[in-house]
C-alpha cells in the first residue's frame, strides 16, 4: 500500500486521539475556549483545569469537528500543554504544533492554527473568571473572517507585506475562503489599510 | 470482522475488467501507426475501426459519428469550444449565437470551461437544481433564448448520481434553436443510452468509468452537426482530432464497451439491490444520516450520504484505515477550502456538504463488501461524533 496521507504522528493521533472530553462535565473545567465554525468545516473547543497556586495546566480536554489534521492537532496540543504554566501554554504557536506533528501539507496548516487559538481562548476564559483580566493579552485585533480566524491586524500585516488585490490577500491569509460571508467587509478593511499606508 | 479491501469509489474510476486487461496485453503487440499504409499500419487501423464500431453500436450511433479523444474532459472542452469558433478555419459558426446554457452541478471540466467562456464575454446561464439535484425544465425553456448556441447538461451526476431527463432537455434546446450536448461520462456503462432516442447532437464518454483504461474517451458528434477541432495538426480522426491515435487505449475501450453490452443490465440490477441494502442498513444503524441524490432517477450503484456532526475527510480516512475506499465532498479533502459545489447546489446545509460521503459500487463489489461496510461505518461515525463539537446524542 502507498504511503499514508499524513505523517505517522498524525496517523497515531488520528487513530488514537488523546484527552477527548467524553462526558458533558464542562462545569468541572476552569477555562473553556472555542474557535472555528462548523460552516467552514472546522470547529474546536478546548477545556483546561488550572492549579490556582502554580498557575499550571493540570488537565486539558477537547472536542473537534474537523478533518484528520484538525483532530490530530488538537489531540497533540492537549498532550503538550498538560504541566505547562499558563504563560508557556499561551506562547504556543501553530508552528510548535506543526513541529510536534512532523508537519502537515500546506493546505492543512490552518487546522493547527485553530488549535492554539482555542487554547489561548481557554486561558483567557480562565483569567476572566478569576479576576485576572489584566493578564488577558487578547489583542485589540478584531476578527474579520470567522472561518479562517483572520483579524484586522492580519490584514494590515498582509497589506504591509505587499497585498494589493483581494486575491493576493486571500493567498496570504486564506481570508474569506470558508463560508465567504466576510468578503465584502474584508475588502473594505483592506482598502482602509491601503489608504492608510499608501494613500491609494 | 476479518480485514478486507473494499473499493467503493467506482465513480472516480473503475478497475480494469479482466477481459479488457487481456485485450490490452494482446494489443501491446500492435505498434504500427494507424495512418501508415503498410501492413503494420493497416493492422492497427483495423483494430481501431473495430473498436469504433463497438463504441458506436453501444450507444446506437454510426461509427462515423464517433471520434476518439484523450479524456472526457477533452471531449467536453471540444464541444464547448464550438462557441468561440469564428469560422476562419471551419464552417461551424452558430449563426451568431454564442451563448451557453449549462447547470451548476456539472463536472469541473465543463464548469471551468463555461467560466472561461463567460470571461470572454459569452453569455452563460447556469441552471439551478432542486434538493435532489434535478434541473427545472421550465427554467431551461426560459434560458434558451435566440442568443444561445449550445446547451450542455450532464446526464448523470458523478457525486450524487442524479439522472436528468436528457431527452426532454434536448427537445427544449432544439425547439429554441440551440445545439445540445450531454456529458454522459457517468451514465454510459451504467444505464442504457441511445443517442437516436435522446436526439442529442454531442455526447461524451470515458473508458475508465466503464472498466476500460485511462487516457481514452470518445465524443459522439451527430452526422451534420457543426464541428470544429480543438487540437489542430494531422488528419487523424478525419481531421477532427489531431494526434496519433492511442491505439492501445482504443482497443481496451472497444473491449470494455463490448463486455458492458453483455453484462450491464444484470450487473446494474445487482448493484441497485446492494445499494438498497447498504442504504437501509445505514438508515437503521446510524441516526441523523441524510441521503442526497434523487430517490428514483439515480445511478444504480451511487449512494451519497452525509452524517450530522461528522466531517467527511475524517470519515474517508477512518474507512481507509479499515480498507474501504470512498470519496467525500468535504472541503478538507478537495485541496481547496470549498465543499462540494454539487451538494451545496442542492441546498443542503453547508455542514452536510462537509460531511458528505459518496459510496459508488462497481462490478467487483459483493454482499460481503456491503456487510463489511455496514459493520465499520456505524462504529466510525460514532467515534467521530464522540469527539465532535457539533453532535450530541439525543
Amino acid at each position: 500500500m502507498a504511503k499514508w496521507t499524513y505523517s505517522d504522528k498524525v496517523k497515531d493521533h488520528f487513530m488514537n486521539p488523546r484527552n477527548i472530553l467524553r462526558e458533558d462535565n464542562e462545569a468541572d473545567f476552569h477555562g473553556i475556549g472555542q474557535t472555528g465554525n462548523i460552516k467552514c468545516g472546522d470547529e474546536m473547543i478546548v477545556y483546561i483545569k488550572v492549579d490556582p497556586d502554580k498557575l499550571t495546566i493540570t488537565d486539558c480536554k477537547w472536542r473537534t469537528y474537523g478533518c484528520a489534521s484538525a483532530i490530530a492537532s488538537t489531540s497533540i496540543l492537549s498532550e503538550m500543554v498538560i504541566g505547562m504554566t499558563l504563560d508557556q501554554a499561551y506562547a504556543i504557536t501553530a508552528k510548535d504544533i506543526l513541529k510536534e506533528l512532523d508537519g502537515l501539507p500546506d493546505n492543512k496548516v490552518h487546522c493547527s492554527v485553530l488549535g492554539d487559538k482555542a487554547l489561548r481562548a481557554a486561558i483567557d476564559d480562565y483569567y476572566a473568571k478569576n479576576g485576572m483580566q489584566d493578564r488577558i493579552k487578547t489583542q485589540s485585533a478584531k476578527i474579520v473572517c470567522e472561518c479562517m480566524q483572520v483579524t484586522d491586524e492580519d490584514i494590515e500585516h498582509a497589506v504591509l507585506e505587499g497585498a494589493r488585490s483581494f486575491s493576493e490577500l486571500q493567498d496570504m491569509t486564506k481570508i474569506g475562503t470558508g463560508c465567504g460571508e466576510c468578503q465584502e467587509n474584508a475588502q473594505a478593511v483592506m482598502s482602509g489599510y491601503i489608504q492608510k499606508h499608501f494613500g491609494l | 470482522m476479518e480485514h478486507r479491501n473494499v473499493y467503493f469509489d467506482n465513480n472516480a474510476t473503475t478497475p480494469l475488467h479482466p477481459g479488457v486487461k487481456e485485450a490490452l496485453i494482446e494489443g501491446l503487440e500492435i505498434f504500427g501507426n494507424p495512418s501508415s499504409m503498410h501492413g503494420f499500419g493497416r493492422e492497427a487501423r483495423e483494430k481501431i475501426e473495430e473498436a469504433r464500431e463497438k463504441v458506436a453500436s453501444f450507444i446506437g450511433a454510426d461509427a462515423s459519428e464517433i471520434l476518439f479523444v484523450g479524456s472526457g474532459s477533452e471531449a467536453n472542452n471540444t464541444v464547448l469550444s464550438l462557441l468561440h469558433c469564428d469560422s476562419t478555419r471551419c464552417s461551424c459558426a452558430l449563426s451568431g449565437r454564442s451563448g451557453l446554457v449549462t447547470t451548476v452541478i456539472e463536472h469541473p471540466c465543463v464548469l471551468n470551461t463555461a467560466h472561461d467562456l463567460g470571461r470572454k464575454s459569452h453569455e452563460v446561464t447556469y441552471l439551478s437544481v432542486d434538493r435532489h439535484g434535478r434541473i427545472d425544465l421550465e427554467e431551461l425553456r426560459r434560458a434558451v433564448t435566440d442568443k444561445v448556441g449550445l446547451v450542455s447538461i450532464m446526464m448523470a451526476n458523478n457525486e450524487i448520481g442524479t439522472i436528468q431527463d436528457i431527452k426532454e432537455a434536448a427537445r427544449i434546446a432544439h425547439e429554441g434553436g440551440a445545439l445540445f450536448h450531454t456529458d454522459a461520462v457517468q451514465a454510459v456503462g451504467k444505464i442504457p443510452v441511445d443517442v437516436r432516442d435522446l436526439d442529442v447532437d454531442f455526447l461524451t464518454i470515458s473508458a475508465h468509468k466503464l472498466y476500460g483504461p485511462k487516457g481514452i474517451g470518445a465524443l459522439y458528434v451527430k452526422k451534420g452537426a457543426p464541428y470544429c477541432p480543438l487540437i489542430l495538426g494531422g488528419h487523424q480522426e478525419h481531421g477532427r482530432r489531431a494526434g496519433t491515435e492511442n491505439s492501445l487505449g482504443i482497443i481496451g475501450f472497444g473491449k470494455a464497451v463490448e463486455l458492458r453490452g453483455l453484462e450491464m443490465e444484470e450487473e446494474e440490477k445487482r448493484l441497485l439491490e446492494l445499494k438498497n441494502i447498504l442504504r437501509d442498513g445505514i438508515a437503521k444503524a446510524i441516526p441523523d444520516a441524510l441521503f442526497m441524490g434523487h430517490p428514483e432517477h439515480c445511478l444504480p450503484g451511487t449512494l451519497s450520504v452525509s452524517f450530522a456532526g461528522a466531517e467527511g475527510e475524517a470519515i474517508l480516512l477512518y474507512l481507509d484505515l479499515a480498507g474501504i475506499a470512498v470519496s467525500t465532498g468535504s472541503a478538507c479533502a478537495s485541496g481547496s477550502l470549498d465543499p462540494s459545489h454539487v451538494i451545496m447546489a442542492t441546498g443542503v446545509p453547508v455542514e452536510n456538504a462537509h460531511g458528505s460521503v459518496r459510496i459508488s459500487l462497481g462490478r467487483e463489489n459483493t454482499l460481503e463488501d456491503v456487510q463489511y461496510m455496514l459493520h465499520h461505518l456505524p462504529l466510525i461515525i460514532d467515534r467521530i461524533r464522540t469527539m465532535s463539537t457539533a453532535y450530541r446524542r439525543r
